[in-house]
C-alpha cells in the first residue's frame, strides 16, 4: 500500500462539482466540531469557507497555541550545489539555463555553516539540485559530517532517495526530510517536468514514506501552490500528510505551503493563489491535522509573514539565501526570488514583538 | 502544615511541578516560578541551548530550583537513555523525567519502552520519574525497575481536558507504593485540586499556566488549588451521599 493507491481513487473524485456545493451553514456547523474528517477538510477548502476566514482563523489560532505554545521554530536552508539534470518548467536550476554552476567543497560548506550558525540558527536544511554525478549521496554525507559540528538538527531537501540511502544519511546525523511533490495532479506533473529523473511521479510521491520508513524524526511535504487548482492540491496534500501520520505515528509530519514565485524563465502558473487562498490553505491544514507542523518560507513577503505567524504556522526560515554559497559571497544564481530578506535577528525581534518566542534549538543529534 | 514531600533525596514543600515550554518569553519563567511556589521545574533537553543569550532557558531558572530535564522527542528507550545521559553531561543533575512517545498525533507515552529505559537509567543512578499511560501493571513494573515515582497522564499533553483518567489514576494511588504524580492534561486549578484530594503526591503542569492570558495569576491559582487539595486529602474527606441522610428509615423503629 502506498499513498499512490489513494491518489488514483482521488483522480476520479468530482472536485469541480463538490467544492461549490458547501454552504455557509456547513462551515458554521464544522467550526463547532472538535475533530475534522475528510469531508470537513473539503468544506474548509471550499469557496464557502473563504467567506468565513476570520471565524476559522480564530479556531485555528486556538488549536495552534494549545498544541505548540507561543513559540516559533526557526531554521535556515544551506544551498550547497545547483547542478541539476532535470528540466522543470518553473525552476531556475533547470539544466536548460546557462549560468555558471557551483558546488561547494567542504571548506566552503564549513564557511557557510559558520556564517549561518553565527546568527544563532541551530536547525539547518541541506539543499542540492538533482545530479547523481555532482551531488551524490556520498557528497551529501560529507556535507552532513561538516554540518553536525555546527548544528543540532540537520534536514535534507534533495532528490528522492531509497530507504537505504535515507538510512545511511540518518546514520551520519540527518534527522529530517523535506520533499515536495510540487504537484499531485499527474497530468500537470508530466507537463511541467519535461526531462530528467524527476519525471518519475511515483518515485517522488513515495519518497516521504521512505524517509518515514528509514526512521526520520520529521518529514515535511508540500505542493507548490499555483501549479494546479490550489483547493484540490491542498486537499490531496493534507490527505498525504494524514496517510503518513497514521502509518508512521512516531514521525512528526509537517506541511509546507510554498507558493509559486518568479524565477529565471517565463512560465506562468494557471491557478492564481491569492493571499486569502494561502490563508485558507493554512487554516484547513491546521484544523484537519492539529499536530502537524506548518512551515513558512521566505518566498512570502515580510508583511504577509508577520500576519501568517498567528494562523497556524509553527516553523519559519530566516536569514535565507537561495544561492549556492550565498551566506559568504553573493555570486550564485538564486533558485527563486525570496521576498523576506530580513536577518535572523530581525525575525527574532519581530517574533518577540508579536508575542512569540523564537526557538533556535529543538533537537540534539543522537547518532 | 508540616507536610514534606520526600523524593529523590529532596524534601519538597511544594507539590506543584511546572514546565518551561510554550511561554512567549523565557524571561517570564522566574516570575512564574515565584508565583507558583514550585521547587521542581521540567526542561526539555532538546530545547536547551547553552550558548545562546535570552533563548538559553537555563539562565532563567534560579539555582534553588530542582531541575527535572525531560526526554521529550525520544521515540525509543535507547533515544531516551541517550538524552538522559546528555542531560547529566550538561550538568543538569540526576533527575530525569522520562518521556518515550512513539505517537506524534496524541502524544501518548509508550509504557513498554518507558519500563525498559527506567531499568537502565535507575541502575545508572538517575532519579527516574516516568511519564506514563495510567496502567496498574505498568506502574508496578516501573516500581520494580527502580522508578522514584510514577507520572500517569490526566489526559493527553496540552489538551487541558482535565482528569479524564481518574478511575485508573485512583487505582494506582491505592495500589502502588510510590508517589503518584499526575502529569499532563490538567487544565484548571479545580482539576489539580481534585487530583490532590484523591491522594496524588503532586501534579505537574505546563500548558495551563503558559497559555493562560495571565500566566502569573494562573500560577498562583494552581499553587492555591494544589495546597487546598492536599489539605483536604490529609484532613480526610467526609463520605459522599447521594441524598440527604437526616433520618434512619430502616432502623428508626428500634428506638421508638
Amino acid at each position: 500500500m502506498s499513498f499512490y493507491d489513494r491518489l488514483l481513487e482521488l483522480e476520479r473524485f468530482p472536485f469541480r462539482e463538490r467544492f461549490p456545493e458547501y454552504t455557509d451553514l456547513d462551515i458554521q456547523r464544522i467550526l463547532t466540531k472538535p475533530k475534522m474528517n475528510e469531508d470537513d477538510l473539503l468544506a474548509l477548502l471550499s469557496p464557502a469557507a473563504g467567506r468565513h476566514l476570520e471565524a476559522i482563523a480564530q479556531k485555528a489560532q486556538q488549536v495552534t497555541r494549545s498544541q505548540f505554545g507561543q513559540v516559533m521554530q526557526l531554521f535556515t536552508p544551506i544551498y550547497v550545489s545547483d547542478y541539476c539534470v532535470n528540466h522543470c518548467e518553473y525552476c531556475s536550476f533547470s539544466y536548460i539555463y546557462d549560468f555558471p554552476r557551483k558546488k561547494l567543497d567542504m571548506d566552503e560548506v564549513e564557511k557557510e555553516a559558520i556564517a549561518i550558525a553565527g546568527t544563532g540558527i541551530r536547525h539547518i536544511l541541506l539543499l542540492t539540485g538533482e545530479s547523481p554525478k555532482d551531488s551524490p549521496v556520498s557528497y551529501m554525507k560529507e556535507c552532513v559530517q561538516v554540518l553536525r559540528k555546527h548544528f543540532s538538527s540537520i534536514g535534507i531537501e534533495v532528490n528522492p532517495l531509497s530507504v537505504q540511502e535515507y538510512h545511511e544519511l540518518g546514520e551520519a546525523g540527518v534527522d529530517s526530510l523535506t520533499l515536495f511533490q510540487e504537484v499531485y495532479h499527474q497530468e500537470t506533473y508530466r507537463k511541467l517536468h519535461i526531462k530528467g529523473p524527476k519525471r518519475n511521479f511515483r518515485a517522488r510521491l513515495d519518497a516521504p514514506e521512505r524517509g518515514c520508513a528509514a526512521g526520520y524524526r520529521s518529514v515535511t511535504i508540500g505542493a507548490l501552490l499555483g501549479l494546479h487548482d490550489w483547493r484540490q492540491e491542498a486537499f490531496i496534500t493534507a490527505l498525504h500528510a494524514n496517510y503518513l501520520q497514521s502509518k508512521y505515528p512516531d514521525c512528526e509530519i509537517s506541511l509546507s505551503i510554498p507558493r509559486f514565485r518568479p524565477f529565471l524563465g517565463d512560465y506562468h502558473p494557471d491557478s492564481d493563489v491569492t493571499d486569502s487562498a494561502l490563508v485558507q490553505v493554512i487554516l484547513a491544514y491546521r484544523l484537519f491535522l492539529p499536530r502537524a507542523g506548518i512551515t513558512l518560507s521566505t518566498r512570502e513577503p515580510a508583511h504577509l509573514r508577520d500576519r501568517l505567524i498567528h494562523l497556524g504556522v509553527t516553523k519559519m526560515s530566516a536569514g535565507v539565501s537561495t544561492a549556492v554559497g550565498g551566506h559568504v559571497s553573493d555570486g550564485g544564481t538564486p533558485q527563486f526570488e525570496i521576498s523576506d530578506g530580513r536577518s535572523v535577528s530581525e525575525i527574532r525581534e519581530m517574533l518577540y514583538q508579536n508575542g512569540l518566542q523564537p526557538v533556535f534549538k529543538d533537537w540534539d543529534i543522537l547518532v | 502544615m508540616n507536610d514534606i514531600f520526600q523524593i529523590g533525596g529532596k524534601a519538597l514543600t511544594s507539590r506543584l511541578f511546572i514546565g518551561t515550554g510554550k511561554y512567549n518569553r523565557n524571561t517570564l519563567i522566574p516570575e512564574v516560578i515565584a508565583a507558583s511556589g514550585a521547587e521542581v521545574i521540567t526542561v526539555a533537553l532538546r530545547r536547551v541551548n547553552p550558548e545562546w543569550g535570552e533563548e538559553n532557558i537555563l539562565q532563567h531558572i534560579p539555582g534553588s530550583m530542582t531541575l527535572l530535564p525531560n526526554t521529550s522527542g525520544a521515540r525509543t528507550a535507547e533515544e531516551a537513555i541517550r538524552i538522559a545521559r546528555l542531560a547529566k553531561a550538561a550538568d543538569m543533575g540526576n533527575w530525569i523525567k522520562l518521556e518515550v512517545i512513539k505517537d506524534q498525533r496524541y502524544l501518548l507515552p509508550d509504557n513498554i519502552e518507558t519500563i525498559r529505559a527506567t531499568e537502565v537509567l535507575a541502575a545508572e543512578g538517575f532519579v527516574v520519574l516516568p511519564y506514563m499511560t495510567p496502567d496498574l501493571g505498568a506502574a508496578l513494573r516501573l516500581r520494580d525497575a527502580g522508578a522514584a515515582a510514577v507520572m500517569p497522564l490526566g489526559s493527553p499533553i496540552g489538551s487541558n481536558r482535565g482528569l479524564r483518567t481518574k478511575e485508573l489514576v485512583g487505582i494506582m494511588i491505592e495500589e502502588v507504593d510510590l508517589p503518584v504524580i499526575v502529569d499532563a492534561g490538567i487544565g484548571r486549578p479545580s482539576e489539580a485540586a481534585e487530583a490532590m484530594e484523591m491522594g496524588a503526591a503532586a501534579v505537574l503542569l505546563n500548558t495551563a499556566i503558559a497559555t493562560a492570558r495571565d500566566p502569573l495569576g494562573m500560577a498562583a491559582a494552581f499553587r492555591n488549588a494544589v495546597t487546598a487539595g492536599r489539605l483536604a486529602y490529609l484532613s480526610g474527606l467526609g463520605p459522599v451521599q447521594q441524598e440527604a441522610a437526616a433520618s434512619s428509615p430502616l432502623t428508626g423503629f428500634l428506638s421508638q
